[in-house]
C-alpha cells in the first residue's frame, strides 16, 4: 500500500521544471500526478510517475537532487465529504498529515497523503473501509 | 600646524634611522629572551640578538605570518606576562580561531600617541567633537579612535556602529565635527541623511577619517561631495597595533607611516626579497616599541609602494600609497575581515552537507552584502520544506556565531556552481571600489 513518490529539489530558476519533465519524457515515463511546494527561494517538486526507480535514475544522471518518499493513496467517490471523512479519521487518531494533494478521474477522486505514520494510517483507513490503491494501480492511471 | 609630535614626525631621516636601529635592537632582545617562538626561529638560523645591530640586519630575521599567530593561539607570542597585559583585542583568523593581540600599559600609551597623530593630521583639535561610528569591542577600530580622541582632548562621542537614524540625530544634536567610520558606511550615512528630514547645513561635520577596508579615489570624491567634508585615509591592522599605523595628512598624497614605532619594508610576495624604495609589493612591519606583542617582519598581505620624498606638510615619515589589493584571498566585508577558508571550516563541521559552496560579495546601496550558495546534496534532501529551511537557518547561525557576519544562505542544485580545474571557484566579488 506504500506508494513511492518522486521528490525533486528545484532552485527558483526558470526552466528547471521544464527540464525535469523533458527528462522524464525522454525516458517514456508517465506522470500521474504532480504538485510543487514552494518558498521564495526554492521548491520541492512531488510527482507520482509510472516508474519511480527509473525516473530517479534518469534525473540523477542530470544532476538533480532526487529522493523517493513514501506516501499513501486512497480512492473515493468524487465528493469533498469523502476527502473530509478520510482526513477526520486520521486526525482522530492524531496522525498528522504533512501534505496532501488530489485529482479526479471520472467519478472518482485519488488522494495522495504524506503522514507521519504510514503503517498506522493504512491500518486505520482500511478498518474504516476506505479503499487504498496499490502502487501498481496508481502508477498506471 | 596639524602635527601632533613634531619632534618625531618631522625628524631628520638620518637621525630617525639611528632611533629606529636602537629600538630594533631592543625589540629583538626582548623577543629573543621572552618569546620561545622567536628564539627558536633565530637559533635555527644561528642568530642571536648580537647579530642584529642595524636596520640592514633586519632582513636576516624570519617573517611572521597570520598562521604563526594562529598556531600560537591565544597568547603564545606575547612577550609580557599576562599580569602586564591590560588589554586584549581580536580579529578574524584564517580558520575558526580569531587572531588575538595583547597590549601592555605602555602599548596603550603608544597606541594613543599614534592615534593622536592620526587625528591631528586630519586637522582635529581639542575643540572638535569626534563621532566614532567604528564598532566598539574586540575590534580595534572603536577603542583605537576613542583613546586618540581623548588624548588630543577632543570631545569623544562613542556611538559605535549601527542605528543610522540615531547616528544622524546625535550628529545633529551634538554637533559632531569629525566622523570616524568605514568609507562605505560614510556613503551610507550620506544617503540616509538625504532621506531623513535633516539638512546638511544643520550639521557641523568638517572632516572624516576612514579606514578598515579598501577604498578608491572615486569613493573619496563621492564622500567629499555628498557629505561636504574632507575624507582622510587611515590605515592599520590589529596585529601591528590597530588603527594608527599610518594616516594621510590634509594634502591627501599618501599615508604617513609612524615609522618610529612601526618599521616598514616592501617585499616581493613570491620571492620574499626586500624591494628597493618605490617598488610595489607586500607591506611588512616590524614593531619597534611594542612590549606585549612585538612582531618581527609581519606580513600584512597588503600591496602598496613607499614614497620617501618629503611631504609638503613638513613630515619626513615615509608615505604609503592607498592599499587596493592583497596577496592572499582575504575579503573585507563592512570592515570585517573574512577568509573563505573560515567559511569552509564551519561548513565542514556540519555533517549534513558537503562544502560545495560559493561566496558572492556585492555592494548594494553602499553596503557590502554577502551571500553563500551551498549545493543541496541528496543525503540531506528530505522532501520537507521545513527541514530545508531549518538547515538553511542552521548554516546561517553557525556562520554568524563563528564569523560575526550575517550571511544570506541560498540553497542551489548540485553541480551548478562554477568549477575551475575541478575546484569550485570559491569567491565571486562583484564590488568595484
Amino acid at each position: 500500500m506504500i506508494v513511492h513518490q518522486l521528490s525533486v529539489f528545484l532552485e527558483n530558476k526558470s526552466g528547471r521544471l521544464t527540464e525535469v519533465l523533458e527528462t522524464l519524457g525522454q525516458g517514456n515515463i508517465k506522470v500521474t500526478a504532480l504538485s510543487v511546494a514552494d518558498t521564495s527561494e526554492f521548491g520541492i517538486l512531488r510527482m507520482i510517475v509510472s516508474d519511480p526507480e527509473k525516473a530517479k535514475k534518469l534525473l540523477k544522471e542530470k544532476s538533480f537532487t532526487v529522493n523517493l518518499t513514501e506516501v499513501l493513496s486512497i480512492i473515493t467517490p468524487n465528493e469533498a465529504k469523502y476527502y473530509a471523512k478520510a482526513l477526520k479519521i486520521l486526525s482522530d487518531i492524531e496522525i498528522s498529515i504533512e501534505y496532501t494533494y488530489a485529482f479526479s478521474v471520472g467519478e472518482k477522486s485519488v488522494i495522495i497523503l504524506r503522514t507521519n505514520n504510514a503503517e498506522l494510517a493504512i491500518k486505520t483507513l482500511q478498518e474504516h473501509a476506505i479503499e487504498l490503491l496499490k502502487a501498481s494501480d496508481l502508477y498506471m492511471i | 600646524m596639524n602635527i601632533w609630535n613634531r619632534h618625531f614626525e618631522c625628524m631628520d631621516r638620518d637621525e630617525l634611522r639611528i632611533v629606529q636601529g636602537e629600538r630594533l635592537r631592543e625589540t629583538v632582545e626582548r623577543v629573543y629572551f621572552h618569546v620561545p617562538f622567536y628564539r627558536q626561529k633565530m637559533q635555527e638560523k644561528a642568530l642571536g640578538p648580537e647579530n642584529i645591530q642595524t636596520l640592514d640586519d633586519l632582513s636576516k630575521l624570519p617573517f611572521t605570518t597570520k598562521s604563526d599567530l594562529r598556531d600560537n593561539y591565544p597568547f603564545g607570542l606575547f612577550a609580557s606576562p599576562m599580569s602586564e597585559i591590560v588589554r586584549l583585542h581580536a580579529s578574524s583568523g584564517t580558520t575558526g580561531k580569531p587572531t588575538v593581540v595583547g597590549y601592555s600599559r605602555r602599548d596603550i600609551a603608544t597606541w594613543s600617541e599614534v592615534m593622536a597623530r592620526t587625528l591631528t593630521s586630519a586637522g582635529a583639535t581639542r575643540d572638535d567633537f569626534i563621532h566614532i561610528a567604528f564598532g566598539y569591542g574586540l575590534f580595534t577600530g572603536g577603542l583605537g579612535l576613542h583613546y586618540g580622541g581623548e588624548k588630543i582632548g577632543a570631545s569623544v562621542i562613542p556611538v559605535s556602529g549601527g542605528n543610522t537614524k540615531r547616528q544622524l540625530q546625535l550628529m545633529h544634536d551634538f554637533g559632531s565635527t569629525v566622523l570616524a567610520c568605514t568609507p562605505s558606511y560614510a556613503l551610507y550615512l550620506a544617503e540616509a541623511l538625504e532621506e531623513s528630514g535633516l539638512k546638511r547645513e544643520e550639521l557641523r561635520l568638517r572632516v572624516g577619517v576612514f579606514g578598515a577596508e579598501p577604498w578608491t579615489e572615486n569613493m573619496r570624491r563621492e564622500i567629499e561631495e555628498k557629505l561636504q567634508i574632507k575624507a582622510i585615509d587611515i590605515y592599520g591592522l590589529s596585529e601591528v597595533i590597530g588603527p594608527g599605523v599610518a594616516s594621510e595628512c590634509l594634502s591627501q598624497k599618501g599615508l604617513h607611516i609612524n615609522e618610529d614605532h612601526f618599521y616598514p619594508e616592501i617585499i616581493d610576495p613570491e620571492t620574499l626579497e626586500v624591494l628597493p624604495p618605490g617598488n610595489a609589493g607586500e607591506l611588512v612591519f616590524t614593531t619597534i616599541t611594542k612590549e606585549g606583542l612585538p612582531l618581527i617582519r609581519y606580513r600584512t598581505r597588503d600591496l602598496t609602494h613607499l614614497n620617501y620624498e618629503k611631504c609638503s606638510c613638513g613630515r619626513t615619515f615615509v608615505r604609503m600609497e592607498k592599499c587596493l589589493g592583497r596577496s592572499d584571498d582575504m575579503l573585507i566585508i563592512r570592515g570585517v575581515n573574512l577568509f573563505p577558508s573560515q567559511v569552509e571550516s564551519v561548513l565542514l563541521e556540519m555533517s549534513e552537507i558537503k562544502p560545495y559552496y560559493q561566496l558572492i560579495v556585492d555592494r548594494v546601496n553602499n553596503l557590502d552584502e554577502i551571500e553563500l550558495k551551498v549545493e543541496v546534496e541528496e543525503q540531506f534532501f528530505q522532501d520537507k520544506i521545513g527541514q530545508l529551511m531549518a538547515l538553511r537557518q542552521k548554516i546561517q547561525q553557525n556562520l554568524e556565531s563563528s564569523l560575526g557576519l550575517s550571511i544570506k544562505i541560498t540553497l542551489v542544485e548540485p553541480k551548478t556552481l562554477e568549477r575551475f580545474d575541478g575546484k569550485a571557484k570559491r569567491v565571486v566579488d562583484k564590488r568595484n571600489f
